[in-house]
């Protein structure tokens, strides 16, 4: 199982993942992102930018 | 039918678009912003990075979550004829809240008195014209960010010498809103193409109502009145798939706040009963059947 690259948590990755897909780490909140699905990789997302928004 | 999503990663959003599509019997190509170089002194039969040449797709959705790269990536497209949603006249006018209020000011929609300036003293007096409390905000953001209710000409010193001093030339241009005495509550109505297809209501007790800052969704009914104003908004700047941020005002009535061309959804479905993935995907279809 991956684990979070910030606090070390085991992660589990939903079973339609995407790569690109965000999701929080359940125990420490930091925000991940999948780089890859094979093989599993994950990261911390990137920071919020001044421009990011809707 | 070859349709590409550009996005900056996968957000609840695209990943309910991308099953939408699916739906559909169409699998999107996802053309990640942080892969693209665009050769700008040549022509739409490069590739992009899905390797696809880009005069090949039928649409482009433009998803990405930063501002810039999707208004630089529909400018392209436009500018060699591919087919993006949204057109870059809309999203330029919807990034920017100075070109949003002229636009709805030349189409008659009712909104927020406004103004912009340029210096300290000259913003000190824009505020007084619209008394306070007011409204600063960039003229470019979103979520809610940089926003600054004030209240006196003491806090008003403060958020402008913040800006001038720690701000960069963007923060430099002051627009002023006037606060809108809303009841707990704004609404956001979705409006795909020539229809209002759903709208929530926003409340917190807060006066910034955006669900990215803790804004509750509950259904709103899209009544003749609020899908008139949203229609002749979407109009006002371009049409598309938009989501369009409307206040309820004691006298006057709806006032069109904001209008956003990347919109969020991920909670409106559930309180509208509206799948709005599935309506943007009606859409972009249809546009890219050359049938918008």
């Amino acid at each position: 199982m991956p684990e979070c690259p910030e606090c070390g948590a085991a992660i589990t990755i939903p079973a339609n993942a995407m790569q690109h897909e965000l999701l929080p780490c359940p125990d420490c909140g930091t925000e991940l992102e999948i780089i890859s699905l094979n093989p599993l990789t994950l990261d911390r997302a990137p920071e919020v930018q001044e421009d990011w928004g809707e | 039918m070859r349709v590409g999503i550009v996005i900056s990663h996968i957000r609840p959003e695209e990943k309910l678009l991308i099953s939408a599509f699916q739906a559909q019997g169409v699998e999107p190509e996802i053309i990640n912003d942080r892969e693209i170089i665009f050769d700008i002194t040549a022509g739409p039969e490069q590739s992009s990075p899905t390797g696809t040449a880009w005069h090949d797709y039928d649409v482009v959705l433009e998803r990405s979550v930063s501002t810039s790269r999707g208004l630089y990536t529909l400018a392209m497209l436009e500018n060699w004829g591919v087919n993006a949603i949204n057109s870059f006249q809309t999203a330029s006018t919807c990034a920017d809240k100075f070109r949003t209020t002229i636009a709805l000011t030349k189409a008659g929609v009712p909104q927020p008195s406004a103004r912009l300036s340029f210096e300290s003293e000259s913003t000190l007096r824009a505020i007084e014209q619209i008394g306070y409390p007011a409204v600063l905000k960039p003229v470019t953001g979103s979520w809610g960010r940089m926003l600054a209710r004030v209240n006196d000409r003491d806090a008003a010193e403060a958020v402008i010498e913040h800006r001038e001093t720690l701000g960069d030339y963007s923060l430099h241009l002051f627009y002023t809103q006037e606060l809108i005495r809303k009841p707990g509550r704004d609404i956001r109505a979705f409006v795909v193409g020539d229809q209002a297809i759903c709208a929530i209501y926003r409340d917190s007790p807060h006066w910034i109502t955006n669900t990215a800052r803790g804004g509750k969704a509950s259904n709103c009914p899209v009544t003749p009145e609020l899908a008139d104003i949203c229609l002749r908004t979407a109009r006002a700047v371009g049409g598309g798939i938009l989501a369009i941020d409307v206040m309820e005002d004691p006298e006057r009535g709806y006032l069109v706040n904001e209008v956003n061309h990347t919109m969020e959804f991920r909670n409106s479905s559930a309180p509208t009963g509206v799948d709005i993935a599935a309506e943007v995907v009606r859409h972009t279809l249809r546009v890219a059947g050359g049938n918008s």
